[in-house]
């Protein structure tokens, strides 16, 4: 079992992510329409925080929230590009479907791979959530769900 | 890079006029020091004479819910009435309170303590006497001691037997202040 991390006053998991936030959405989306992502991304990351059930990997969540933010952004203005489809589901934290499954990977692993397969990230967009790069994000998804394949089968 | 004051106050204000936070706190200046003040849906959660955050913020998660946000339109109710009160324009306050995990003695002792009049004292036996436990004056004073409210349960207008101050939260020199305001010394 992981040890369990307590959920912080959302006020401090605000000001300790919010200039990371607000960085990720100008780079994504410029200055200009980072303004309005960086509100509904905490307003999203609002909505969900109180159906978290640990404080593990916050900073990771509030940055995949935000790139879901600017995605949705993004495909607003452009409907006709080709981007990728992700699961917008915030009203119940993708790792808590995998909670299970991930239980007993390492903190990167697991993180990779409930980013991977529970919100549909590419691996540009897990190593920019997880400040690693695409290599090592998809390097950290196989090695758990190799892991994970091996317990459930032996 | 910072996160602007504007687009720090508009996500604090959204947050609030959606219905998105357990606890809203913010300070509020008053001529007996910074105060922080604290409310949830429910109503009025905390006043306190110590306006740094510091573990209060996970003391007010531990009661109503992690969504703990410094929110200055949560509290816009409150610092209006508390603004009457040290300007001496308001003698007794209307505002809902958040008394949740509070023991029932605890409630029934500020229940009654909600009724002193302004201008006016008590002792703690009285209070005691009044919540039919006329031998709990220590009791009482114990919640006196941890008011989550005080100003607004005027728990600074319960006085020792002798008349003397005894003791306050906040500091002698606070209550003797907030009896002053109401012409009480």
């Amino acid at each position: 079992m992981m040890q369990t991390v307590a959920i912080p006053p959302f006020e401090r998991f605000y000001e300790e992510h919010r200039v990371e936030v607000l960085r990720l959405l100008r780079r994504r989306l410029g200055v200009d329409r980072a303004d309005d992502a960086f509100q509904e991304t905490f307003l999203r990351a609002l909505r969900a925080y109180g159906r978290l059930d640990h404080g593990e990997h916050l900073r990771a969540w509030v940055l995949t929230i935000a790139q879901n933010v600017a995605l949705d952004v993004l495909r607003r203005a452009r409907p006709t590009s080709e981007l990728v489809e992700v699961a917008a589901d915030d009203t119940r934290p993708a790792y808590a479907e995998l909670a299970e499954l991930t239980d007993g990977l390492g903190p990167k692993e697991r993180a990779a791979v409930v980013l991977r397969y529970g919100y549909d990230l590419s691996y540009e967009q897990i190593a920019s959530a997880l400040g690693s790069s695409p290599d090592a994000a998809r390097q950290a998804t196989s090695t758990g769900v190799r892991r994970i394949r091996r317990r459930i089968t032996s | 890079m910072t996160v602007s004051p504007d687009l720090d106050r508009r996500f604090r204000d959204a947050a609030a006029t959606l219905g998105l936070i357990d606890v809203g706190y913010d300070i509020v200046d008053s001529p007996i020091g910074d105060l922080l003040v604290a409310a949830s849906d429910r109503g009025l959660a905390t006043i306190s004479f110590d306006p740094d955050p510091g573990e209060r913020l996970e003391q007010l998660a531990r009661m109503a819910g992690p969504r703990v946000l410094r929110s200055p339109r949560s509290v816009d109710g409150a610092r209006r009435e508390l603004d009457e009160y040290f300007a001496g324009r308001r003698r007794a306050f209307d505002l809902t309170l958040d008394l949740r995990k509070l023991p029932a003695f605890t409630i029934s002792v500020l229940d009654e303590l909600a009724g002193v009049p302004y201008g006016e004292t008590t002792t703690y036996g009285a209070l005691a006497q009044r919540v039919g436990h006329p031998r709990a004056a220590r009791a009482v004073g114990t919640v006196m001691n941890r008011n989550r409210i005080p100003i607004v349960l005027p728990c600074h207008r319960v006085v020792g037997s002798t008349g003397n101050l005894t003791g306050y939260a906040g500091g002698l020199d606070r209550k003797f202040k907030l009896l002053e305001l109401e012409g009480a010394r």
